[in-house]
């Protein structure tokens, strides 16, 4: 959790996943309803909407880089989370959230946030604002 | 969309943060019996449990989009190739989310119950690099508590394309 040392530049990382299943896809699925076979029926993604396979739920790499986003904020400390969703996360996936102090004003931190796959591609970029305690 | 009852649970915040990989001890209240059980911060995308007509969610008695006996359970069985309903399925795998935003006004908590009104939001085009007409749209949700006080307000944007996409919006 941030505090009142908190300085502009200042990075955290957190890796989220080394190693994406298809089976965590589904556990997405089934939690957030959202049962788009796109995500979770490769017959339907190949050879139906023409992607080489599933692919993970951008609410997944959300919700999961979330997971950095809350232990900086701690978990009632959060202002405002956005994210564009820049590239399409795939089974096998390694990802990586790093998250970068751009402002600290008013006992609010700003933070940019970026998650990355084993490629070094960005697949999500956004920003966060948290509450930092005196 | 609109949801009138979305309970916030403290079972369906565990199945939640185990999908996202988090195992904060906070989030497991539901088996250890602790509490307050907080929500983790994408957590009401899960209301489409609650929306009685949400798109991707099978309906009990119809024809469900993915595949069965067939690549795409809305084509005609049999013909396999029935163009209309292809691409009814190719509709709605090409369009994606492309930007989701939180802004958080009180905290979530198991035991609250909300409810979520959705309207449109700005529309807008733009040329893709390699799928073709990029469409955009924006969809906001405001999510209240029980008392009427408003939790999370949520703006959504998808893009719909005319061609696959890759590694684009």
């Amino acid at each position: 959790m941030l505090d009142g040392s908190v300085k502009v530049g200042d990075t955290h990382e957190l890796q989220l996943v080394d190693d994406l299943t298809r089976t965590q896809i589904v556990q997405y699925a089934g939690a957030s309803g959202d049962y788009n076979p796109l995500h979770t029926d490769s017959t339907f993604a190949m050879n139906v909407a023409g992607y080489p396979g599933v692919f993970a739920h951008g609410m997944l790499t959300m919700g999961m880089t979330g997971r950095l986003v809350v232990d900086l904020a701690g978990p009632e400390g959060l202002l405002s989370y956005g994210v564009r969703f820049k590239a399409q996360v795939w089974p096998g996936d390694a990802l990586t959230a790093k998250a970068t102090v751009t402002d600290v004003s008013d006992g609010v931190a700003s933070l940019d946030v970026v998650t990355t796959n084993q490629r070094g591609e960005e697949v999500l970029a956004g920003t966060a604002t948290v509450r930092v305690p005196a | 969309m609109a949801v009138e009852r979305f309970p916030i649970e403290a079972g369906h915040i565990m199945l939640f943060a185990r999908a996202i990989g988090e195992d904060d001890p906070v989030y497991y209240g539901a088996m250890s019996g602790d509490g307050p059980v907080p929500a983790p911060p994408t957590f009401v995308q899960a209301s489409a449990q609650f929306d009685p007509d949400y798109f991707l969610r099978p309906t009990i008695g119809e024809k469900w989009f993915g595949s069965g006996k067939t690549d795409s359970g809305t084509a005609a069985e049999g013909s396999g190739e029935d163009s209309a309903t292809k691409d009814q399925g190719k509709a709605v795998g090409s369009g994606l989310h492309a930007e989701q935003h939180y802004t958080y006004h009180r905290p979530l908590r198991a035991g609250m119950v909300l409810s979520a009104t959705t309207r449109d939001g700005e529309k807008w085009e733009k040329q893709g690099r390699r799928g073709g007409k990029l469409m955009f749209g924006e969809t906001i949700t405001d999510y209240t508590d029980q008392n009427g006080e408003l939790v999370i307000s949520a703006r959504s944007v998808g893009v719909r394309t005319e061609r696959v996409v890759e590694q684009e919006g």
